[in-house]
């Protein structure tokens, strides 16, 4: 075992590499093409005994990475943002054909405006593909999700694709100190892939992805992949049981950060959800009893366990890094649903938006989130739901639409209403 | 940057500390400016991404300190160290800044510009010292570790270079020291707003005029620059001028071939195309040199 400073990149790399994948179809896109060019590097050299394959886009990367799973070899591929877009009809597919693999996606915000920083939207388009979901929040937690997804994928109760999800950048290019494991020991783990679990073979004509089926079989199909996903969660908990037992580290499909006694709680996904951690340590030395709900598996979601965890908590912020035109954030309606109609479901369940396209959030905006849920609870009324945006950044986003030369006169009847003149210490 | 944020994460790591490095940039392009954060801790970190107070704040392109939207000096208080390298002194950027806290450069590495590739390793070096937790032989494994892969050359100038930079902060060893980060008891709300809607010609990301680009002089990105020799040009019309990816290269009536240097960004592919090789690469540095002496003259 070594300890060493590693990139989320770097991270993702060693755990393809220490679970002895075989095929690795490929396609560049930022932030994702170091950790393709860190295993193209590895095979260069001899360090890795695998097959990289470029393709000429993700679409055929996806089609690529199903087909040679269903020949029984171990594969893994990466992508981020608009590239697992671009991939997206193959995604449903090759989940639907139950080929089971694991795909890394970088989290970036997506198109339009363009981005390089991330968000969730990207990920949580594919929400609905059959393929299973690990979020992850360190680079530490990257290598071991990638131990845990090939288990997870290959098990005979699930059999399903696992997306590996880092965000770009606040992960993807930033070091860490991360554990690698003994070659070994991981291969007592993860074990090799069980050719007998797939069948598709040359010499013995079969057939994936059968012809048009009409509604009935179709639901059967389906609800088969929904049935296996649900599996996946006691199959989940057993498995990175068996991962804490070997490597001493643990991975609940949901991370609780100081709930037990919390009347509040924070409820975030991926490595924007450690900043909350850091500001849940500064408001519990002010005093509050505040803590930090993670889920890392969203895909199967593990809505009892939510339940457990928020019971008779008085109030809820749930910090949403991704937005559903329309609706608002993905994780707070989740939550609502995972909560609705138990009694001891907390009373307040604020929704806020925040993050989107790397934006920062600060120690301050946490305190003020927790304040705000505060006042929500003496009132025993719901806040209305709230994106973290600034006065000083509208300024800059005005400044910005000179530039594009925006029609000024239209902007003018827009008026801005300020809502926040409270002073600090006033609660 | 990022080689200088890598060999003081090492080193720190080295040291004991638990580390964050991370560098931060936008798209590629050659002088964008890029960023990169150290965080050390004797705990483990769960800080991430920007650094909002910065107790060391290095500077390796001076330049960018007056860019605002760079925000070199964001953030900062008087308990700041500020490193810059830098020809003028720590008075003049004390003045020129405003600033309270400690400034300090590296004199040596701005007068050599041929240094400049090694300013990564100048600036770990000097910062090193200025933090007084990483010792020498500790700052040169951390380079040995990070560069190893570019060969022992270019191990041993930056080698050189760092261990230089720390031994000329030596009057300054330590001058860095934490705070702690700011209390939830007391703090100042953000001014959110309530975004309000508006009209989509406002809100959709257009750009309501043609040619805008051309105020933006992508010409400073050059490294080399195009020359026409236009005794050998056989006025062809078209060939550089077609070839030209950013349509940097306009034709007259006669036949001549202009080169609009606020806009070529310097990527040689019509000094490849030109038929008659009429068209030379210099260094940009170089024909600058000889355009100042030119004009003084």
């Amino acid at each position: 075992m070594t300890r060493t400073l590693l990139t989320g990149n770097g991270a993702a790399a060693w755990g393809a590499r220490l679970a002895g994948i075989d095929y690795i179809p490929a396609f560049p896109i930022t932030p994702q093409t170091e950790i393709i060019e860190t295993i193209g590097k590895w095979i260069d050299k001899g360090e890795m005994d695998a097959r990289m394959v470029t393709l000429d886009s993700e679409h055929s990367m996806i089609t690529a990475a199903g087909s040679a799973a269903a020949t029984g070899v171990r594969v893994f591929s990466a992508t981020s943002s608009q590239g697992l877009l671009y991939a997206m009809e193959m995604l449903y597919t090759v989940a639907g054909w139950r080929a089971p693999f694991v795909l890394v996606n970088v989290s970036r915000g997506l198109s339009a405006p363009i981005t390089l920083e991330p968000d969730h939207n990207d990920v949580l388009a594919a929400r609905d593909s059959g393929f299973l979901q690990i979020h992850c929040s360190t680079c530490q937690e990257v290598l071991d999700s990638m131990l845990i997804a090939y288990r997870l994928a290959e098990d005979e109760r699930v059999r399903l694709p696992v997306i590996v999800n880092l965000d770009g950048f606040y992960l993807s290019f930033t070091r860490e100190p991360v554990e690698i494991p003994e070659h070994q020991a991981v291969r007592d783990y993860v074990g090799t892939y069980d050719p007998e679990n797939t069948l598709f073979r040359a010499s013995s004509p079969s057939s994936q992805g059968v012809a048009v089926l009409g509604g009935g079989p179709y639901s059967y199909f389906r609800y088969e992949l929904h049935l296996a996903a649900r599996n996946a969660l006691s199959v989940y908990d057993e498995i990175a049981g068996e991962f804490a037992d070997r490597f001493g580290r643990r991975h609940p499909a949901i991370e609780a950060w100081r709930t037990d006694d919390a009347d509040i709680v924070f409820v975030m996904m991926g490595s924007f959800a450690t900043k909350a951690r850091a500001a849940v340590e500064r408001l519990r030395d002010a005093g509050w009893r505040v803590g930090l709900v993670r889920p890392r598996l969203l895909r199967p979601f593990p809505a009892q366990l939510l339940q457990q965890l928020l019971e008779g908590k008085q109030g809820v912020a749930v910090i949403d890094q991704n937005l559903s035109m329309g609706l608002g954030g993905v994780l707070h309606s989740e939550v609502a649903s995972a909560l609705y109609g138990h009694d001891r479901a907390p009373k307040i369940l604020a929704s806020f938006v925040a993050g989107l396209g790397g934006r920062d959030i600060a120690d301050e905006e946490f305190f003020e989130i927790a304040s705000v849920v505060r006042q929500a609870i003496q009132k025993g009324e719901m806040p209305p739901p709230r994106l973290l945006y600034t006065e000083t950044e509208l300024r800059e986003v005005r400044k910005l639409q000179a530039i594009a030369h925006v029609e000024y006169e239209e902007l003018r009847k827009a008026d801005v209403g300020k809502v926040n003149g409270r002073n600090a210490g006033e609660r | 940057m990022k080689a200088a944020s890598r060999i003081l994460g090492t080193a720190f790591f080295l040291e004991g500390y638990e580390v964050q490095d991370a560098p931060r940039y936008g798209a590629e392009r050659r002088g964008a400016p890029i960023f990169a954060f150290v965080r050390a801790s004797h705990d483990p970190i769960n800080e991430r991404g920007i650094i909002r107070h910065p107790d060391l704040v290095v500077v390796a392109d001076d330049s960018l300190v007056p860019v605002p939207g760079a925000g070199v000096m964001s953030g900062v208080d008087k308990h700041t160290v500020v490193l810059v390298n830098s020809g003028d002194s720590a008075e003049i950027w004390k003045q020129r800044l405003n600033f309270e806290g400690d400034v300090y450069t590296l004199p040596a590495e701005a007068a050599d510009r041929a240094a400049l590739r090694f300013i990564g390793a100048a600036c770990a070096g000097a910062a090193a010292r200025l933090l007084g937790v990483i010792r020498r032989d500790t700052l040169a494994d951390a380079i040995r570790q990070e560069l190893a892969d570019l060969g022992a050359d270019v191990v041993e100038v930056n080698l050189a270079k760092a261990l230089a930079a720390f031994d000329s902060m030596q009057a300054h060893e330590a001058r860095v020291t934490p705070i702690k980060p700011g209390s939830a008891a007391q703090y100042q709300p953000p001014d959110w707003i309530d975004l309000p809607f508006e009209d989509a010609r406002a809100a959709a990301p257009a750009i309501h005029a043609g040619a805008t680009s051309v105020e933006v002089r992508t010409g400073l990105w050059r490294t080399l620059r195009p020359v026409i020799d236009h005794d050998r040009c056989n006025r062809c019309w078209w060939v550089c001028s077609t070839f030209c990816p950013d349509g940097a290269i306009a034709v007259d009536p006669d036949g001549r071939p202009r080169i609009d240097y606020d806009h070529c960004k310097g990527c040689m592919i019509c000094v490849a195309q030109c038929p008659p090789h009429a068209i030379s690469a210099l260094s940009e540095q170089a024909a600058q040199t000889a355009e100042k002496a030119g004009a003084s003259e």
